[in-house]
């Protein structure tokens, strides 16, 4: 049986809590996708929702609101962990619920 | 690539390691490579990890059948890069008895011509409808358990949903190159003699 959560908590903390050229709350505001405005708001929900769906100009609109590289590819990866990471943690919890039932 | 650091921002340790790759594989080094090698610290090392742990940790499912997942989600996400990379390795594990490109071409009709056998069916339309609606419910899960998956299996299922709604992100968000056929089967070789780390 493979196990990913400590693996995956490992990436998580990095992401949120270790050195980066974004803030830990810009990066925890892309994980989550709320809390932020103007075009780094519209990259991280399209990277959120519908990443096949971002553009060159999202990312040159993200940088000349003021990011850098650095900081878009940070947020970027924030984004796409957040969102996966509800997934997967939404999945769980309905794998619960159906035991929980089955048990019950 | 849309960022000029994904693509050459790298110091010259791991400039060096691409020439070499470059050169034993006759290949462009792939976007993917470039991604994970860029501040490895902050995301490439970690995630590495997880997806390893995913791909080619103890597990139920076999290798194939995870990558098979793998090219299933991504073109859920439409990721065109993962689904190509992906397709190529499930093919190469799986060896000629399969054709995983005509599996995941009759996804969209539920798998239902019977060439893909339960309980790998049902997880597989499980983790379509997690990639495309964000969630799943009791019902959703039941029906996977029903049709023969354990929970462990399911677990299991759920860790390369999860790797691969990262990776197909990044891959589309920051502008992959999609490069022919052959740069993709010397992945898959690599992938399936290397892994993930």
């Amino acid at each position: 049986m493979s196990n990913i959560g400590q693996t995956r908590t490992a990436l998580i903390r990095r992401i949120l809590e270790g050195m980066g050229n974004a803030t830990p709350s810009e990066r925890r505001a892309a994980f989550d996708n709320g809390g932020l405005a103007g075009p780094v708001a519209s990259l991280v929900d399209k990277v959120a929702r519908h990443a096949d769906r971002v553009t060159d100009e999202d990312i040159a609109a993200a940088r000349r609101s003021g990011l850098s590289e650095d900081q878009v590819f940070e947020m970027v990866v924030c984004a796409a962990v957040g969102q996966a990471s509800r997934q997967y943690d939404a999945a769980v919890a309905a794998l619960e619920a159906a035991a929980g039932e089955e048990r019950a | 690539m849309r960022l000029r650091i994904l693509d050459s921002g790298h110091g010259l340790g791991t400039k060096a390691l691409f020439a070499l790759i470059q050169m034993v594989s006759r290949q462009p080094v792939l976007d993917v490579i470039k991604l994970v090698k860029y501040r490895a610290d902050f995301y490439g090392g970690p995630m590495s990890e997880v997806t390893q742990e995913a791909m080619r940790g103890p597990s139920a499912w076999s290798v194939g059948d995870r990558e098979l997942m793998a090219a299933f989600v991504a073109k859920t996400n439409r990721s065109e890069f993962c689904t190509k990379a992906h397709t190529a390795v499930a093919q190469r594990a799986y060896g000629e008895g399969k054709t995983v490109s005509a599996w995941l071409s009759d996804f969209d009709s539920g798998f239902d011509n019977g060439v893909v056998e339960e309980p790998l069916r049902a997880t597989l339309l499980m983790l379509g409808k997690l990639t495309r609606e964000h969630a799943v419910d009791a019902d959703d899960m039941r029906a996977v358990h029903a049709a023969g998956a354990s929970r462990q299996q399911i677990e299991d299922a759920l860790a390369v949903c999860f790797s691969f709604n990262v990776i197909g992100r990044l891959a589309d968000a920051f502008g992959f190159f999609v490069p022919g056929p052959e740069a993709f089967e010397a992945g898959a070789k690599y992938l399936l003699t290397r892994g993930y780390r």
